[in-house]
């Protein structure tokens, strides 16, 4: 499904991602793990299309379609869903009509009508029994004055609203209670199928025990220095990334 | 020194002396010394140049060296108005009058009394038959030695609209005015209104300044409005004219006791346009919200002037005024606060914020705040700023085309003000011109309120997204 080979990345002159090769198959959790400022989120960003990144070198294949040339709602529409690790907030445009208006592009693309009323509002309640979220929230502006787990929170309930194919969720479960990361990684294992994919980008090995990646890699420097099964994750929780410093150079 | 408004000064002066008996027709006693001061005023002071501070970025000499015709007498004698519009909005009744090309047209009256005691018409009517009100309040807010365009509407008054709301009443129904300019020439109008409100009285009031043909008209209109204690008025100005058209609009409110004002205006188009919005808050416990929006491209220039005067203690007023400019458009914001040396506690604000979408656009935004208590709250602010990437990225990565998220943010950003339109139809109204505004489908045939049946052909206003 994606298929990312020796992806060099800069911003603004400076190198980010150094040579990042990764696979991901339709049907598999992937978890991408690695220390502060190592480039994980500008993976997810160059993937979700976002601007200010020079692709240097490299491709990224998203169903053997070239993804780099394509617009960032062009991605979305083919099923790319990026779940920011610090969504914004925009005042002024409603959670339901900016949900509303992205289904219907999505179904405008995909060559039918606009969502009738009613089967719009039991997408919403679908979607915001699955992640717990209430009313109060879906009534207001896109995260405006929403707490850090509430937006979170915001993220897989847009995710289950559009359904993606791709779906990378970025520190999702940073700033979550323990319930709320329960009910975020419900939401997570409910909307996978054999046809769909995650990538969660994570500091804790905590999510991963709800859930259950069928790859770990950890990301070092701009690099994918070690890849391994889930036990890998409970290895850096117990040694940290130092060792794998060494084994870097 | 000799200027190249000289001309429509010469003329209008000339016009003056000679249609004098015309003008002063329906005066009460005692007005006439009103309009020979004003008249002299005008003289002195002359028209508005960049010179003065307040018009410092709104040169209207160009404006003021076309020619224009001056109408002494209505011509609505024989006017169909069902041919020039019907209303069309569903759940919004309302009281319509209107002045077609600053006259007040009549259906059967040009003064109606309504079963409330509410009465409304004929600016001309009144002062036949109301002199005592039109003495006690004509000119009594407006600021005639401010400009020469005040001087010379209170000179030149002649027709408008009059409204008189009595002590304790609610007037029922929405009054909506519409002022239509449709004429073969260049017309110079001068409208004046007066509004009074008795004590504990509600009113809503839409007010839109539309244009029927393609003409370049000017309009120099003076609005007073009179809020006894603990009146309560939600005004709203609309304007939606076309491109050839200037609109200097000046309006005067004055709040006693306990008073609540809330003014609003939303301008859609207009070649220019002038709001000098002064509101004097003269018995305490009042409060006034006056909000703005403007939406402009091409050419177009528009320019609010709010002052607000604290005239007396434990007052609050809060501004707030919104503009999106594409093109060449430019706009001014100024925003004046006095508070008094009597005026504690005053709470005062005034917020100005604008996007730009294009480096051609210029926004001239600058607060003045005067302030002679010590025990006051004040705070002004102002942002001129762009389309926010990372807001703009957000919406993208849902699957939203750019041009629609685009269109969500500006709209978001204009709903700010639109939110505080406290009646609903109206608003659902207004939400969907300004979103047909920004889709650039906005024609100026399409009426504020009303539908027009003039099927002139269409104007094209369009805010070109792509060039971002
Ligand atoms: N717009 C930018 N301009 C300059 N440098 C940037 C920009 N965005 C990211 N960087 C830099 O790129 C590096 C990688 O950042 P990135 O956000 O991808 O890290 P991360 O792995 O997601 O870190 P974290 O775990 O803290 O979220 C950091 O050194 C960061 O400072
Ligand atoms: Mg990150």
């Amino acid at each position: 499904m994606l298929n990312i080979k020796n992806l060099h990345v800069a911003i603004e002159g400076k190198e980010i991602i150094r040579g990042l090769n990764l696979e991901v198959k339709a049907g598999e959790v992937h978890a991408i793990m690695g220390p502060n400022g190592t480039g994980k989120s500008t993976l997810a960003a160059v993937v979700a299309g976002k601007e200010g990144y020079d692709v240097t070198q490299g491709e990224v294949l998203y169903h053997h379609k070239d993804l780099l040339e394509m617009a960032t709602e062009e991605r979305a529409l083919e099923g790319i869903f990026l779940g920011f690790q610090y969504p914004v907030e925009i005042p002024g445009v409603s959670m339901t009509n900016f949900m509303r208006t992205a289904l219907n592009e999505q179904r405008k693309y995909r060559g039918l009508d606009p969502i009738p009323p009613g089967e719009f509002l039991e997408r919403m309640e679908k979607a915001k029994k699955l992640v717990d979220i209430h009313d109060k929230l879906t009534n207001r502006s896109v995260n405006e004055g929403f707490s850090g787990g509430e937006k979170k929170r915001n993220e897989i309930f847009q995710m289950a609203m559009l359904e993606p194919t791709l779906a990378i969720l970025d520190e999702t479960d940073s700033g979550l209670d323990i319930d709320a990361l329960k009910v975020v990684a419900h939401g997570v294992n409910m909307l996978k199928s054999k046809d769909n994919a995650t990538i969660v980008i994570t500091h804790y090995q905590r999510l991963l025990e709800y859930i259950i990646p069928d790859f770990v890699h950890v990301l070092f420097d701009g690099k994918i220095v070690k890849s391994g099964g889930k036990e890998l994750a409970i290895e850096l929780e117990e040694k940290g990334y130092e060792w794998l410093k060494a084994e870097a150079v | 020194m000799m200027t190249d408004t000289t001309l429509l000064k010469d003329k209008i002066i000339d016009l003056y002396k000679a249609n004098r008996e015309k003008i002063t027709l329906n005066d009460p006693p005692g007005l006439a010394e009103i309009r020979e001061k004003s008249f002299t005023d005008f003289i002195n002071l002359d028209f508005p140049t960049p010179r003065l501070e307040a018009w410092k970025n709104t040169d209207i000499r160009k404006i003021l060296q076309r020619d224009y015709q001056i109408l002494f007498d209505p011509e609505n004698g024989t006017l169909d108005l069902d041919k020039i519009f019907h209303c069309e909005v569903p759940d919004f009744d309302t009281e319509i009058i209107s002045l077609y090309n600053g006259w007040y047209i009549y259906r059967d009256k040009s003064l109606t009394t309504l079963p409330n005691g509410t009465i409304i018409g004929s600016f001309a009517q009144a002062m036949k038959e109301y002199p005592d009100l039109i003495l006690k309040h004509f000119n009594q807010y407006a600021k005639s030695d401010l400009n020469g365009l005040n001087a010379l509407n209170t000179a030149y008054a002649q027709d408008g609209v009059f409204i008189y709301v009595p002590d304790g009443v609610e007037a029922y129904k929405t009054i909506q005015m519409v002022n239509i300019l449709n004429k073969e020439d260049n017309l110079l109008v001068q409208n004046r209104n007066l509004v009074i409100m008795g004590k504990n009285s509600k009113m809503t009031l839409v007010h839109c300044d539309d244009s029927h043909n393609f003409k370049s008209s000017l309009t120099n209109t003076v609005t007073e409005v009179y809020m006894d204690e603990g009146a309560n008025l939600k005004h709203y100005k609309l304007q939606n004219l076309n491109n050839e058209t200037s609109l200097i609009n000046s309006a005067f409110f004055h709040q006693e006791k306990d008073s609540n004002l809330a003014t609003f205006a939303i301008s859609l188009n207009g070649g220019m346009i002038r709001n000098d919005i002064h509101v004097r808050l003269n018995g305490q416990q009042s409060h006034a919200d006056i909000m703005g929006l403007y939406l402009m491209d091409k050419e177009q220039h528009v320019d609010n002037q709010v002052h607000v005067d604290h005239a007396v203690p434990n007052c609050t007023s809060n501004e707030l005024f919104k503009g999106i400019l594409d093109d060449h458009a430019t706009a001014v914001f100024n925003g004046h606060i006095l508070v008094r040396k009597d005026a504690q506690k005053t709470n005062a604000y005034q917020t100005n914020r604008n996007i730009l979408l294009n480096d051609k656009a210029t926004i001239n935004t600058k607060p003045f705040l005067e302030i002679y208590a010590d025990d006051v709250k004040c705070s002004h602010g102002a942002t001129v700023g762009q389309i926010d990437e990372d807001a703009l990225f957000y919406i993208k990565s849902r699957g939203i085309s750019e041009y629609n998220a685009r269109l969500l943010l500006m709209y978001a950003f204009a709903a700010e003000v639109i939110n505080e339109i406290s009646i609903a139809p109206l608003k659902d109204r207004i939400d969907d011109l300004v979103k047909k505004r920004l889709r650039g489908e906005l024609a100026v045939c399409d009426q504020c309120v009303l539908h027009c049946k003039n099927q002139e052909k269409a104007y094209e206003f369009k805010i070109d997204m792509s060039k971002l």
